[in-house]
């Protein structure tokens, strides 16, 4: 016999709402209200779950988050939830749910036989046995025996979770008689107020601890203050865990919906916080204690008051403290036949119907698949087929750890309470050590502080002024298997051997024998773990200490962590203004430093290889037009705009004449390559930063710190004006035909508009900036536009380069016509050491006499070195591949080999009709001529070295 | 998450914010500058246990300033936008 359902009473059940759901392929019923716990003690069932490491039968131990026994796997209406706590799910008709670490199921589990080899595997048997030859190859086996719950690999959440932020006056987290009152207080001194509570309903303890407040029944005080709440408009949420309390009292919260929809992460910034989180209840340490029908006293009442439910007909209740009295009495109103076994040796209260015997003490309990009697201390046997257990209470201290509270120890209690004060946080109820009800009503109010009404707390009689709890820690050398975590199946004898073998801190012993680190984080089975490591190593308890507290409090879904950032909103890419026309014309795109750019256009016929040596190839015989709008443009506007630019820049630029451009370094602090590109000069006091594309936010954040740091906010204004822009790229020995072609209105003779220069047109009623730039080493034209209106310049520039055969090219042909003429690419032909004398522009670090961003670091010891990697071109012989890119030069020194540096950038050259490439190669620019040898994935191959440009080195076709 | 008194927007969640450096790491100007007073400048930190003087980003609105804050409590005791550090004393 075990478990069943009262004809009456229940006071969380709707009888007339029948519900049934599968466990472990077999039908329960229930009623609404019921959580998935009480429906299955309900209808008989002792074995809920396997254990992780022994496969041991398990049973309900608790009621609510603490549960570390009756884990499962949900699924309902699609939706899978792993290692869910049966306790806190409600049952549902649509709902199935399965035992976890057992196969088939929790009742005839296969690997049940490991529990008879125990002895074999204590802690750390894994770490100590399977080290040879290798851990990876037992691994798989252990992990498919060992475990909880199944993730369903192919199952996606749809949706993304809601994430809130809120603000309060004032945030309660519990909705006990301790929350409530606090509540209660501050919504009357009309301050605003959130209530938390994990629950499915408000009132804790109330709903099945007795207890007279105002006058009236703890259960009618409880929906009186919930009404007046609401009436007041404190939002109360329930099903809502308070899991972590971050910096600066930033609460996280994580609401549970009963729809389908994903939890809600709510991110709460109170003025005050008053923790009033309660406290659970602890195992005791007898043989077996972990046996299927040994249940939290609790909890047992919990399931009797609320879902109508008695864990037995034969109960033996095992207590060190006051609280179980009213168990063992409810007990036995409802029918069953009770034996209290009280440690303490005068019982200090009466149980009304239970036999009470006192200064007596469980020492083993006998079952195989489930409780069947206990043996007491003295050797008495008592049958039973349910043993309800209260060690003492243990505070649930957890966020107020987080908060970087300090811990008091109270002997009273045999537990830790909060004990120092937090700026904006109070402690309330059982959580503060509080137990008489009239206490924890106060307390609620006294934890608002200052924002407490002026009202009277409520009065209350009823609930025991004291829990006169009496110590029964577990003892070293005790006979049998006493378990202290459940959930990691970790046992006293575990415990021993940790400090046996010198894991005396608190924090090793939690790690060497995985004590408190399962889902549960311990929360029943902390305190008896570290008692024990006193007890073993002659230390107090508040000398071994606990370990950390750490945010969430109970499992958190990562669904509702992420939010809205998941999928394409993880990490947003940038699009050019003329997307759709570049998807239209057969564009492949690729991301490029955020950007989803045309890698090469047109793939489609003949694959992206040939595509982009075929744009490469024709952009060299006419004209090519590209879109190169990512490129930054950053404008520094104001009286000192010259004079900043030039301690930004490495190069000289106040010597810039307005309308004019040139192409320069910005350097670190370091005296590192940061950032290349054009600088034009608009006026005198205005100029564009034209920054690589992938840098335009760090360059802006640069430009404003030295800004704000050295200049000053009326000397110098910066504006990043880069997504305003489309920027078109003209390139080609026919681009000025085809610029002319445009109808501008702007002179593009040399003389008027040179290489390095810019001229204002218009191109319909929009003002356009040509600058004639180059990255390709052909003439090139850079038109800018505002970026709504680029679409119809890139048409008109497609329609008149058809007579000239002009090609659209994409990013990937772009990187081979500017390697031909062996312009970089930071960061791709630079590395974290690069100076910019090492890419052969030492001019300014030799004559320059104004201070520049770096100065100092291009003349230290390391800035000085004759074998600084310098920047090459590498040739290999007719007929060859182009080297890898990342190859290393090597040299032979004795046998043997030493990286002279590396292939940065390899293509094969359309136009010259064999491969290129660039590197960063030891002393290189003085190495011209030698041939290296260069060693790419095993593979040996000989370079020439060359000057970086292959292609017109003397730059006739700037002006061809 | 802690509350960062951007002196131009007000208090905001520190994720908004990058950090600059230590208040008060002025810098040489110079080639001249001994190889020591720039390796520090460059590499050296106080990494104080305690009160520290930290130069901040606000990213949303670009506004540098100083933080006076505490390492250990992560309390903080107040900002100023750099240009009002250097008007005062």
């Amino acid at each position: 016999m075990s478990a069943r359902r009262l004809s009456s009473g229940g006071s969380e059940i709707d009888r007339s709402k029948p519900v049934s759901f599968s466990f472990d392929g077999r039908r329960v019923e229930g009623f609404d209200g019921d959580t998935i716990a009480s429906a299955l003690l309900a209808s008989g069932r002792r074995i809920v779950g396997r254990s992780f490491k022994y496969h041991r039968p398990r049973g309900i131990w608790g009621a609510g988050v603490e549960e570390p026994n009756a884990l499962v796997d949900i699924e309902r209406d699609g939706r899978s939830t792993p290692n869910a706590r049966a306790t806190t799910e409600l049952a549902r008709d649509s709902l199935v749910a399965r035992s976890v670490n057992a196969a088939p199921d929790a009742e005839r589990d296969r690997n049940a036989f490991l529990d008879r080899f125990s002895r074999f595997i204590p802690a750390a048997f894994y770490y100590k046995t399977f080290m040879w030859p290798d851990w990876h190859l037992f691994e798989p086996r252990i992990r498919a025996m060992a475990g909880l719950g199944t993730v369903d690999p192919d199952w996606m959440q749809d949706r993304s979770a809601d994430q809130l932020n809120h603000h309060c006056d004032v945030l309660v987290v519990g909705a006990g008689p301790a929350g409530l009152a606090a509540a209660a207080s501050a919504a009357a001194a009309g301050h605003s107020v959130l209530v938390v509570d994990d629950q499915s309903r408000p009132g804790g303890s109330l709903r099945h601890r007795a207890g007279e407040i105002d006058g009236r029944p703890g259960a009618q005080w409880v929906a009186d203050t919930v009404a007046a709440l609401e009436k007041a408009g404190v939002v109360l949420l329930s099903n809502t865990t308070a899991f972590g309390i971050y910096d600066h009292n930033l609460a996280a919260l994580n609401q549970r919906h009963d729809d389908g929809r994903p939890d809600t992460l709510w991110r709460v910034r109170p003025k005050r916080i008053v923790l009033a989180t309660g406290a659970i209840e602890r195992p005791l340490p007898f043989a077996n204690n972990d046996l299927p029908g040994i249940l939290s006293a609790d909890a047992a009442l919990h399931y009797l008051k609320r879902h109508a439910v008695l864990a037995g007909e034969r109960i033996v209740v095992a207590a060190n403290n006051d609280s179980a009295y009213e168990v063992a009495a409810s007990m036995a109103e409802a029918g069953a036949e009770v034996t209290l076994v009280d440690i303490r040796p005068a019982a200090s209260a009466s149980a009304d119907k239970a036999r009470v015997l006192g200064g007596r003490a469980v020492a083993t309990a006998h079952g195989r698949n489930g409780v069947e009697g206990v043996t007491l201390d003295n050797g008495t046997r008592l049958t039973a087929d349910c043993v309800l257990v209260s060690g003492g209470w243990t505070p649930s201290v957890h966020l107020y750890s987080q908060a970087k509270g300090k811990l008091a120890w109270r002997d009273d209690l045999a537990a830790f309470v909060p004990g120092s004060e937090l700026d904006g946080i109070g402690t309330a109820g059982a959580l503060a050590g509080e137990v008489a009800l009239s206490r924890v009503l106060e307390s609620g109010v006294a934890g608002l502080g200052q924002f407490a009404g002026k009202a009277a707390p409520p009065k209350s009689t009823g609930l025991e002024a004291s829990l006169n709890t009496s110590a029964a820690w577990p003892k070293p050398k005790a006979k049998g298997r006493v378990w202290i975590d459940y959930q990691n199946d970790v046992t006293a004898k575990d415990v021993e051997l940790a400090a046996r073998e010198n894991f005396v801190s608190v924090e090793h012993l939690k790690r060497y024998t995985t004590l408190g680190m399962a889902t549960d984080q311990g929360k029943t089975s902390n305190l008896n773990g570290l008692a024990l490591l006193a007890e073993a190593t002659g230390r107090s308890i508040p000398n071994v200490g606990t370990t950390t507290y750490r945010p969430p409090f109970t499992p958190v879904p990562f669904t509702s962590l992420i939010g809205a950032k998941r999928k394409s909103l993880l990490a947003p890419v940038r699009r050019l203004p003329l997307d759709t026309v570049h998807r239209v014309q057969g564009a492949s795109f690729r991301e490029y430093g955020g950007w989803l750019r045309p890698a090469y256009y047109g793939a489609a016929t003949s694959g992206s290889a040939a595509a982009i040596q075929d744009e490469a190839r024709r952009a060299r015989q006419s004209v090519a037009l590209f879109d190169g709008s990512t490129l930054g443009k950053i404008e520094v506007i104001g009286p000192c705009a010259a004079e900043f630019v030039d301690f930004i820049y490495y190069n000289t630029m106040s010597t810039l004449k307005p309308g004019r451009c040139r192409y320069g370094f910005m350097l670190s602090e370091n005296g590192v390559v940061f950032d290349d590109g054009i600088l034009v000069r608009l006026d005198e006091n205005r100029f564009v930063v034209s920054c690589s594309s992938s840098h335009v936010a760090s360059v802006h954040a640069r430009l404003e710190e030295w800004r704000q740091d050295r200049f000053g906010r009326d000397a110098v204004y910066i504006h990043n004006a880069t997504a305003e822009y489309a920027t078109l790229t003209v390139s080609g020995p026919n681009a000025k035909t085809l610029v002319e072609a445009l109808g501008l209105g702007a002179a593009l003779d040399d003389a008027s508009l040179p290489h390095m220069a810019i001229a204002h047109g218009r191109f319909g009623g929009e003002e356009v900036r040509i600058a004639r730039v180059s990255f390709t080493g052909d003439r090139s034209y850079e038109v800018s536009i505002r970026a709504d209106r680029a679409e119809a310049l890139w048409a008109r520039m497609q329609q008149e380069g058809r007579a000239l055969e002009a090609v659209t090219i994409g990013l990937e042909a772009l990187m081979i016509l500017r390697a031909e003429k062996g312009f970089i690419v930071i960061g791709k032909d630079t590395d974290g050491a690069t100076m910019p004398q090492d890419l052969g522009v030492d001019g300014p670090r030799r004559k320059r006499v104004t201070e520049f961003v770096g100065r100092r670091s291009l003349f230290t010891e390391e800035g000085m070195r004759a074998d600084r990697k310098q920047l090459v071109g590498l040739s290999v012989a007719e007929g060859e591949a182009p080297l890898g890119t990342g190859a290393h030069g090597i040299e032979r020194t004795g046998g043997a080999k030493r990286s002279l540096g590396y292939v940065t950038s390899s293509y094969f050259s359309p136009t010259l009709g064999r491969p290129i490439a660039l590197g960063l190669i030891e002393a290189g620019a003085s190495r011209h001529g030698e041939v290296i040898d260069i060693q790419h994935l095993g593979m040996l191959r000989r370079a020439t070295i060359t000057a970086p440009c292959a292609l017109d080195p003397a730059g006739d076709r700037l002006n061809g | 998450m802690q509350l960062f008194p951007c002196p131009f927007c007000g208090p905001r969640d520190e994720a908004e914010f990058h950090y600059g450096g230590e208040a008060g790491n002025l810098r040489p100007d110079g080639r001249e500058v001994p190889a020591e007073r720039w390796a520090d400048y460059l590499h050296m930190r106080a990494n104080p246990k305690g009160a520290t003087k930290e130069i901040w980003v606000h990213m949303t609105c670009g506004e540098f300033f100083a933080l006076a804050r505490d390492t250990v409590t992560h309390k903080v005791a107040g900002s100023v936008s750099l240009g009002e550090a250097e008007r005062q004393p």
